[in-house]
C-alpha cells in the first residue's frame, strides 16, 4: 500500500490517479499515524517552498517524516517534494529544506521564460531503479520556477538556461523535479518503477 | 532540448465535442472521452477543453466531462469556459484538470486572475485573450538575433528568426466569445495579466480563426517577444507549415488548433514528423 503525503497542497489528486491506474491501491497520508503506518510514501507537488515547509510543519507532520525517512523507507519527491530535499531555497529565504542533498534550490536566471513549463529532455547520469526501462533523453514535463543543483545524487539532469538535477537517487529517497503523473508513458513508467521496488 | 508544444482543443458543448467557425454553425465532432484519448495516443503535448455551453446544466455537465476525462490521461489538462471565480476554479482543478482558463471573467474582474493564482499556484493559471486587429504594422525584413527584448538569452531556445516585426501594428481584446469589444490593447492587457499572475496565455487571433489560412504570427511574436509566460497561438491552423511558421516567426511557445485534428486531416504524429525535419524541437 502506497501512501501519498496531504499537506493540503500540492496535486494529490493527479498522482492518485496515476498510482491507481497503475493497478496499486493508495491511500492518503495525513497524520503521523498514517505517515507511522506507510510502507512507502510520495511526495507529490506544486506550490511555494516556505508554504509546504510551513504546512509540514502546522499539521505535525514534519517530525513523522523525517522519522519515515531515518527509518529507511521508500520516499519518492515530486517537484516541490525534490527541492524540499535540499538546505534551503531562494523561494523563501527564512525557510529551511529537510537538508538531506547538499545546497541551495535557486530561481532561474538568465533565461526568458520563466517558469519552465513544458517538456524538456532527461539526461541520465547514474544508473537509477527509478530510470530503468526509460530511454535517455526523452521528454517529460516540467512546470517550476526555481531549480536544484547538480549533485552527485543526481540520476538525471535537464538543461533550461542552466543544467540542473531533474530526478536525484540517494540510500531511500527518490524524487522528480518533473511530473510523472503529466508526463504520459515516459511517466506512467518511472511511477511504475517506483511502486515495484 | 526545451519542446514546442502541440496542443488540440476540444470546445464542448453539453457534453460533446463541437466545432464551428466563431461559434456559429456547430458540428458534431464526437465524444470528449474518446477523441481525448485519440490526441493522447497521438502524441499531444497537452489538452485543452474550452466549454461553450450557455446553460446551467450544460456547465455541470463539463465536470463529469473532465473527470472522465481525466481518468485515462497523462498529460496536462486545461479546462475553460466561463469560469468566473475561485470556487469554479477549485472545482476544476478537483475534478481533473491541471489548469484552469479565463477569458471573460479576467477583463471583469481582473483580481480573480491573482486570487486563484495565490490558491493554486500560477501554473494552473492560464488566461485566454481573443485579439482582434484594428492596426496594421511594417512587417520588416531584417536578419540577425531578434532585439525586440534586452533580456533574451541567445544561445537558448528558438530558432533565430530572419524576420522582424516592427511599426505599431495593434490588437484589440474581445470578450464573450469573441463579439464583444472593450477597448483594451491586447499587449498591454497581456503585460497586465502576467503580473497579475497568469502562468500562461492562450493566444487566440479572430481574424485568423476558422480560415485555416495561418496563425496571426504578427500578433503572437508581438506577445511572446514581450512576455515572461508563455503563449500559445490560437486560431488559424490549417496545415503543418502553419505551425511551422507561428514556431518560428511567431516565436510562440505551443500552439493550439481545432478543426485539423478532429476530423483527421492532419495527425498530430507526422505534424510532430514535418516540424522535426524543418528544424523545431518537438516532443517525441
Amino acid at each position: 500500500m502506497i501512501a501519498l503525503l496531504d499537506y493540503g497542497a500540492g496535486n494529490v489528486g493527479s498522482v492518485l490517479k496515476a498510482i491507481e491506474y497503475l493497478g496499486c491501491p493508495a491511500a492518503i497520508a495525513d497524520s503521523a499515524e498514517a505517515l507511522a503506518g506507510a510502507q512507502k510514501l510520495v511526495f507529490p507537488g506544486q506550490g511555494h517552498f516556505g508554504a509546504v515547509m510551513n504546512a509540514l510543519a502546522a499539521r505535525r507532520l514534519l517530525a513523522p517524516l523525517q522519522e519515515f525517512i531515518k527509518a529507511g523507507k521508500p520516499l519518492l519527491g515530486i517537484c516541490i517534494g525534490l527541492q524540499v530535499l535540499y538546505e534551503a531555497s531562494d523561494e523563501a529565504p527564512e525557510a529551511l529544506g529537510l537538508g538531506i542533498l547538499p545546497g541551495r534550490v535557486r530561481r532561474f536566471e538568465g533565461v526568458f521564460k520563466v517558469p519552465h513549463v513544458g517538456w524538456s529532455q532527461l539526461e541520465l547520469r547514474n544508473a537509477s531503479r527509478l530510470f530503468q526501462g526509460v530511454a535517455n533523453n526523452c521528454f517529460v514535463y516540467f512546470c517550476h520556477s526555481y531549480y536544484a543543483p547538480v549533485t552527485n545524487e543526481s540520476a538525471a539532469v535537464t538543461d533550461y538556461g542552466q543544467t540542473f538535477a531533474a530526478g536525484v537517487e540517494t540510500k531511500n529517497l527518490w524524487a522528480v523535479q518533473f511530473h510523472p503523473e503529466k508526463s504520459g508513458e515516459v511517466g506512467l513508467r518511472i511511477l511504475r518503477n517506483f511502486l515495484e521496488l | 532540448m526545451f519542446a514546442k508544444r502541440i496542443i488540440p482543443c476540444l470546445d464542448c458543448k453539453d457534453g460533446r465535442v463541437v466545432k464551428g467557425i466563431r461559434f456559429v454553425d456547430l458540428r458534431d465532432a464526437g465524444d470528449p472521452g474518446e477523441l481525448a484519448e485519440v490526441y493522447n495516443r497521438e502524441g499531444a503535448d497537452e489538452l485543452v477543453m474550452l466549454d461553450i455551453s450557455a446553460s446551467r446544466e450544460g456547465r455541470a455537465t463539463l465536470l463529469g466531462t473532465v473527470t472522465r476525462v481525466a481518468q485515462k490521461l497523462f498529460i496536462p489538462l486545461t479546462v475553460g469556459g466561463g469560469v468566473r471565480s475561485s470556487e469554479d476554479a477549485r472545482r476544476l482543478l478537483s475534478a481533473g484538470s491541471d489548469k484552469v482558463a479565463l477569458n471573460t471573467a479576467a477583463v471583469e474582474t481582473p483580481q480573480v486572475v491573482s486570487e486563484i493564482a495565490e490558491q493554486f499556484g500560477r501554473q494552473a493559471v492560464v488566461v485566454a485573450i481573443d485579439a482582434r486587429r484594428i492596426r496594421s504594422g511594417n512587417l520588416k525584413l531584417e536578419n540577425g538575433n531578434r532585439s525586440a527584448s534586452e533580456h533574451l538569452v541567445s544561445s537558448f531556445q528558438f530558432p533565430v528568426s530572419n524576420f522582424q516585426f516592427s511599426g505599431q501594428a495593434a490588437w484589440e481584446v474581445l470578450t464573450y466569445g469573441g463579439t464583444k469589444p472593450t477597448g483594451l490593447d491586447a499587449l498591454e492587457w497581456a503585460r497586465r495579466v502576467e503580473a497579475l499572475g497568469a502562468g500562461e496565455i492562450l493566444l487566440t487571433s479572430m481574424d485568423a480563426d476558422g480560415t485555416q489560412a495561418g496563425f496571426d504570427c504578427e500578433l503572437t511574436a508581438t506577445l511572446a517577444r514581450a512576455l515572461h509566460i508563455p503563449v500559445i497561438a490560437s486560431g488559424g491552423a490549417g496545415g503543418p507549415e502553419h505551425f511551422l511558421e507561428v514556431f518560428q516567426k511567431g516565436s510562440a511557445d505551443a500552439a493550439l488548433a481545432a478543426s485539423i485534428f478532429h476530423f483527421g486531416t492532419h495527425p498530430i504524429r507526422s505534424l510532430k514528423e514535418y516540424l522535426r525535419e524543418h528544424g523545431v524541437a518537438v516532443r517525441t
